[in-house]
């Protein structure tokens, strides 16, 4: 493991390819353990092969991105809502 | 320093995006904090150059003045600072940590602040401290802003000043008590982020009122 966690204000770039908003204010709640945090605080793997965010309290995967050639795939699975 | 056609304009802690691709179309993305106030004319980042950094180096090493690159931002809205804002300011950087919060700083002075101000700034030696001059420079303007260095490798001979990790007695001795209900930006590589985050909600701030920016391994 050389991936070290960084803040999820990581992924904002990506993100702003997918959302119209500025995510990293967006609250969102774990699907896990509850917490709500702003996507900013969350914590963030960026050097996996897709760029990951995960709960500051439980490390609980909320959001997936991975990129293959032109196709980005999303996944909110881990996340009970997003608040924008 | 960049010049930037259609810039929409950027807050001070905002990050871009850097973009290279090669001539076999292989690319390579790294993020950089932009340095530069939002009243400036032209948009600075700072990068410093990282033995096996294949977006840093290219940078430091092979970019020339007129070269093109492709950039994304500005990028960000949490760590971010505004002038009018009236809290005190606590800004803990560890090397080029200070980067965004240079941003914050010379968008504080550009604009006129004068909230009370402190920067916990850890460099390895005299000599590695960036801004050195300029942050000299904005503390004798006697507005509120001071400047405390901590040098943890080498030391200027008769050095008075902290040689140790940032730690919970030294934010307790110079910086804001919790009660002052400061805002406090961290930003630098990961284990020096979370040692200073740490001290800081052990001193009673409140989570929500640190704001943190992690390097991660390098820049690249």
């Amino acid at each position: 493991m050389d991936d070290v966690m960084v803040d999820g204000n990581a992924l904002a770039g990506e993100l702003s390819e997918v959302f119209s908003q500025e995510m990293t204010l967006a609250r969102v709640a774990c699907g896990s353990c509850g917490a709500v945090e702003q996507l900013g605080a969350d914590h963030a793997y960026t050097r996996a092969p897709g760029m990951v965010l995960r709960c500051c309290h439980c490390d609980h995967v909320l959001l997936v991105m991975v990129r293959a050639g032109e196709q980005l795939r999303v996944s909110l699975a881990g996340s009970r809502w997003i608040d924008l | 320093m960049l010049d930037m056609p259609e810039w929409p304009g950027h807050r001070a802690g905002q990050h871009v995006d850097v973009r290279l691709t090669a001539e076999d179309g292989y690319q390579a993305q790294r993020s950089y904090s932009i340095a530069s106030a939002p009243e400036d004319d032209r948009l600075a980042i700072t990068v410093e150059a990282l033995p096996d950094g294949e977006v840093s180096s290219y940078l430091v090493g092979e970019l020339r003045v007129g070269d093109q690159l492709e950039l994304r931002g500005p990028i960000g809205g949490y760590f971010v600072w505004e002038a009018d804002r009236t809290e005190p300011l606590l800004l803990v950087a560890g090397g080029s940590g200070v980067v965004p919060l240079m941003s914050m700083i010379r968008h504080r002075h550009a604009a006129g602040a004068t909230v009370p101000t402190k920067l916990l700034f850890s460099s390895r030696a005299w000599e590695d401290v960036i801004y050195r001059d300029e942050l000299e420079r904005l503390a004798s303007a006697g507005d509120g802003f001071a400047v405390i260095h901590i040098l943890t490798r080498m030391q200027p001979e008769g050095w008075t000043g902290y040689t140790r990790r940032v730690d919970a007695a030294m934010l307790s001795d110079v910086g804001w008590s919790a009660s002052a209900m400061p805002a406090s930006f961290v930003c630098g590589p990961t284990p020096f982020v979370e040692a200073v985050a740490s001290a800081l909600v052990l001193l009673g701030h409140a989570a929500p009122t640190i704001k943190t920016e992690r390097f991660g391994p390098t820049g690249g």
